[in-house]
């Protein structure tokens, strides 16, 4: 039983490292640039097929956004980004329970024994994509911040030069952004790495009916860290656009 | 490289992998616990407020579960890094 913390290279594209959860990752895009594709091809009024999910997915993403922010012509304008983000992460998750994924691979020679490289990993899996996703969000919330309230402002937030203790709290401020990008990352690639390792090692151990309840469990959290990673990024917008009292 | 003893350097990463994710994962259990409760009962003392609160409730969670996650994830770089 191989366990890799890093996502295995299974091929190349010029100079550019092909890994086997990018693979994962380009496909999970694909399924969702077809759904997207087809589920607005003949817009109707009333919703069938898989406009009406897609529809259920919108106004369940709306209403949660909405409740943050408490105003929708913001919600309007910042879902999108948060949607997307919410559907990457949440398709990535479960095409990784997929089977197929991680035990259908090629037997290649390392260090003297044969180890299985499997072909498909989830995408989240890697520590490269939840650190993009994590990167892309702080600076959009950066920049969005910039965007409602002003550059002046908003460096005002973390250059406040009224006194020696808010000076202290804004430099805090700008580390903490620095931080939120870890801890962005390392909540969902150590959810979904760990989630990965745990249904290898029950499969190892049960390979029939014990691994059921653990595949309900891996439903459940990659449901969960999408709407937490998504929820995170909505509060950390919603911090950015208002003004500082 | 065996010391005198005889104790090797897989024995120690196990042993440490092992007492990094069981300690690290005591304090967050018991946070977690804190604001699920402080939560249900706060929704239970004012059940309009349910939306505010299970929000705030879900993030506060999601972060303190962050930081068991911190110690996993060391505990799986010692074993097999």
């Amino acid at each position: 039983m191989e366990i890799s913390l890093a996502a295995e290279k299974i091929g190349q594209i010029g100079a550019l490292p092909v890994t086997n959860s990018m693979l994962l990752s380009w496909v999970s895009s694909a399924l969702l640039i077809v759904l997207a594709y087809f589920s607005t091809a003949k817009l109707a009024q009333i919703p069938k097929g898989i406009q009406n999910f897609f529809e259920m997915v919108v106004e369940f993403l709306f209403n949660t956004v909405n409740d943050v922010l408490e105003d929708e012509d913001a919600t309007k304008k910042y879902l999108p980004f948060l949607a997307t983000i919410f559907i990457f992460i949440i398709v990535n998750n479960w095409m990784g329970l997929l089977p197929g994924v991680g035990t259908i691979g090629i037997y290649e020679l390392k260090e003297g024994h044969e180890i299985l490289v499997p072909l498909f990993r989830s995408g989240n899996a890697d520590l490269n994509t939840t650190l993009a996703l994590a990167i892309v969000t702080i600076i959009t919330v950066q920049v969005l911040g910039v965007s409602a309230l002003g550059t002046f402002k908003y460096a005002k937030k973390f250059f406040n030069f009224k006194g020696p203790i808010d000076f202290f709290v804004g430099i805090l401020e700008l580390m903490s952004e620095f931080s939120k990008i870890i801890s962005f990352s390392f909540r969902l690639f150590g959810n979904i790495f760990a989630g990965e390792i745990l249904l290898m090692v029950i499969a190892f151990l049960l390979p029939f009916i014990a691994p059921i309840p653990f595949f309900f469990l891996e439903i459940f959290v990659g449901f969960i860290q999408a709407l937490v990673f998504t929820m995170l990024a909505l509060v950390f917008i919603k911090g950015a656009i208002t003004e500082a009292h | 490289m065996e010391t005198t003893t005889g104790i090797s350097v897989e024995m120690v990463q196990a042993i440490a992998a092992a007492a990094t994710i069981a300690i690290g994962a005591i304090a967050p259990a018991i946070a977690i616990g804190m604001i699920g409760s402080k939560g249900v009962e706060s929704i239970g003392r004012n059940p309009e407020a349910a939306g505010k609160v299970q929000t705030l409730a879900i993030l506060a969670i999601a972060f303190a579960e962050a930081i068991a996650i911190y110690a996993l994830v060391i505990a799986l770089i010692i074993k097999f890094v």
